[in-house]
């Protein structure tokens, strides 16, 4: 038997690594639900908006324990920057790996090839950052920015991490809270966003019928763009609460993560937008509480991909089922 | 001064498989005959051009033949069935691993019974994971097997009875026979001379450390057998069932194509080629980890079958060839060769989805398909 304090413990940290991956999540499942695509380059696009945090964190010298409010003004700052890197090159991916492709309807696996093709060549230019910072002959001038490019980068939290509530041996460090607490909040304007607004109804349109839609007037292309820049805007946002979670990255981080947020928005309903919530959290859940179970934590992501193939024998549409057009219930 | 009257369109220029295909049978097999010895041949010509000066030509050789053994298997699956296997490094791995684990750590198999084990245990996992798998959508399923590669790999890397990430190592060689040495060629600009030198030569069938050539002789002649399965086996009824199965499920399931059963067929086909390579490549090397098979690799694979142009046999093995081929060539570009290799991935889907290689059905597809947009003027079809 475990102690009560271990589970809650385990429960806690399932819920805050779950919220990242709901996050991150989100940006499969609204590219699948408008595109019928997997979108294999958002892994990168996450990995571009850790960089920009770190990037950004290093350019204001951030330092780690310094006061509340300058912690929270320098990390305000390294969440927009991560955002905008994110965003962007979700925009960059979509122009390049996805727009002719769509124009030509072609069959999804060619677009898919073309994503992993990005998907390569984005995290291979991070990987070797150093040297095309040495060929413009900036290597010096950007050192702090690219040296080591092919090993760890790590990201200094300027937020002290208190002790917010203990209870018999069970803590809540203000850092989880904070991924918590950000990563529910994000959520919940989205949705708002999706289920509320003009340009949500749009999304929604599109990915019911794009052809009734575009007869509606509504501009595909445009509604395509704002899928591409939602998701990464939520993957950069993730990525910075990925850092405060675990504060290192590196070219490849996307890559592990990117599968288990793909995991998540199946597990959820891939096209939904609460699913992708759902998802996560069971995801981080199941994948915590493996370890009550015998098993070591490196097994951890066997387990998550196990869950995953028994989700899909079973309920091949996932927990709450593919509906981004439906979104209303 | 032509006859030809100005409407008259001209014949088309015959393509290069019709004019195959016009040629007497014999001279057909001469031709064939002629491009395998030349395969064989290949590693002692050290011919000027297309050797790689930074590595070892014959180990090269050996890589390439593998990666083009392993397209054959993955466009059984990808390209005849049309399944999105994204895992399929999973099988490779189980092949490896099966020579790794009973013929060094934990036994001393023969190796002809490894080889046959190792098929046939990648065989049984391909129709395991098949079995319940195949019953859901393409995306998915992509996702199922990409999940199955990565299960293989951190199960190697987590269990103790594989050695965890410390790998297998001695894993055993092909028995070897040393009967004669071969002379190579030296090239001095242009003119070549036969080099009898004892440093110079590949000791006919034995499979040591130093010279990879043997591998891949062995890798030519495993490839020209599964080349020729590969033949029969898309011409006869199993092969149409799998075309028809790609094109249209349901119209294949409606017109009394047993449509899962064939999948689960291309699956275990494809996961025999993947072990069979996985176990020629454990043999050859002779020490694996986990690290040996990434999902990357899994990537690098479809990446091969999709510049080949799936569903064309010599489509995927030239796929092969380049993806495993080009990075050696040109090692001076080694750091960039997966940014280059990304640029090259974007640029065929973009510019040429079909392949450097389409197969002539997707030729024959593609004019059905012109023609029918040219009846049906703008109309837009009704979206399946």
């Amino acid at each position: 038997m475990v102690p009560l304090s271990t589970f809650l413990d385990l429960t806690f940290t399932g819920l805050v690594i779950g919220a990242i991956y709901s996050l991150f999540a989100l940006g499969y499942t609204l590219v699948y639900g408008v595109l019928r695509l997997i979108n294999f380059a958002h892994s990168e696009v996450f990995m571009w908006g850790s960089f920009g945090a770190v990037w950004a964190m290093t350019f204001l010298g951030s330092r780690q324990g310094m006061a509340w409010p300058a912690a929270v003004g320098l990390l305000l700052v390294a969440l927009v920057v991560a955002m905008a890197v994110s965003g962007g090159v979700a925009l960059v991916v979509e122009r390049i790996a996805y727009r002719r492709l769509r124009e030509k309807k072609a069959p999804p696996l060619v677009a898919l090839i073309s994503a992993i093709g990005a998907s390569f060549m984005l995290s291979e230019l991070m990987g070797l950052r150093d040297r095309i910072a040495g060929w413009v002959g900036l290597d010096g001038v950007l050192a702090p920015y690219v040296r080591q490019a092919r090993e760890n980068t790590a990201f200094v939290n300027p937020l002290p991490n208190v002790t917010v509530l203990s209870a018999g041996g069970f803590e809540v460090r203000s850092n989880q809270l904070i991924v918590l607490v950000g990563a529910i909040v994000m959520m919940i304007a989205l949705d708002q966003f999706v289920s509320r607004s003009r340009l949500g109804r749009g999304v929604r349109a599109v990915s019911q019928d794009p052809e009734a839609a575009a007869l509606m007037g509504v501009n595909q292309q445009r509604v395509v763009q704002l899928t591409f820049l939602i998701g990464g805007l939520m993957a950069g946002a993730a990525a910075v609460l990925y850092l405060i979670h675990i504060p290192v990255t590196r070219y490849n981080v996307g890559f592990i993560l990117g599968i288990k947020a793909f995991t998540a928005a199946v597990l959820g309903g891939i096209g939904n937008i609460r699913g992708a919530l759902v998802g996560g959290l069971v995801l981080g859940l199941v994948e915590n509480y493996a370890t009550l179970f015998g098993l070591a934590s490196s097994w951890k992501d066997v387990v998550s991909f196990l869950l995953l193939v028994v989700v899909l024998l079973f309920r091949p549409t996932g927990i709450l089922g593919e509906s981004l057009g439906k979104a209303r219930a | 001064m032509s006859t030809d009257t100005v409407t008259a369109k001209a014949p088309a220029r015959p393509s290069f498989a019709d004019r195959w295909t016009a040629l007497p049978r014999p001279v057909q097999i001469l031709i064939w005959c002629a491009i395998a010895v030349f395969f064989f041949v290949l590693p002692l010509l050290n011919l000027p051009i297309l050797s790689t000066p930074d590595a070892e030509f014959g180990a090269v050789l050996a890589t390439v033949a593998n990666y083009a053994l392993v397209a054959l298997g993955l466009n059984i699956v990808l390209g005849y069935a049309g399944l999105l296997d994204l895992g399929y490094v999973g099988f490779y791995a189980i092949g490896a691993y099966t020579v790794g684990v009973f013929g060094s750590l934990h036994g001393q198999v023969n190796w002809f019974v490894l080889i046959v084990m190792a098929v046939t245990i990648s065989t049984a996992s391909g129709l395991l994971l098949g079995a319940p798998t195949l019953r859901v959508r393409g995306d998915y399923l992509a996702i199922v097997t990409l999940g199955f590669g990565e299960i293989i790999r951190l199960t190697a890397l987590n269990s103790e009875w594989l050695n965890q990430a410390r790998g297998i190592t001695g894993i055993p060689r092909p028995p070897s026979t040393e009967l004669f040495g071969l002379p190579s060629l030296v090239w001095d600009g242009a003119t070549a001379k036969v080099d009898l030198g004892e440093g110079a030569r590949s000791v006919f069938l034995k499979f040591g450390l130093i010279d990879a050539v043997p591998y891949y002789w062995l890798s030519l002649i495993v490839i020209v057998i599964v080349i020729f399965a590969d033949k029969l086996l898309q011409a006869s009824r199993v092969g149409r069932a799998w075309e028809a199965t790609r094109e249209d499920e349901e119209a294949a399931e409606l017109n009394g194509v047993p449509t899962f059963r064939f999948k689960l067929l291309a699956f275990a086909m494809g996961a025999f080629v993947g072990g069979l390579s996985g176990a020629l490549y454990a043999s050859r090397i002779g020490a694996i980890n986990p690290d040996s098979f990434m999902i990357q690799l899994s990537m690098m694979f479809l990446a091969a079958v999709v510049i080949g142009g799936q569903g064309n046999r010599w489509g995927a093995i030239a796929g092969g060839v380049v993806v495993a081929y080009l990075p050696e060539r040109f090692r001076e570009f080694a750091d960039f060769r997966i940014v280059v290799f990304g640029l090259l991935l974007l640029l065929l889907a973009n510019f040429r989805p079909q392949g450097l290689l389409p197969p002539r059905r997707a030729r024959r597809a593609q004019r059905a398909d012109d023609a029918t947009t040219r009846l049906e003027g703008t109309e837009e079809g009704a979206r399946a």
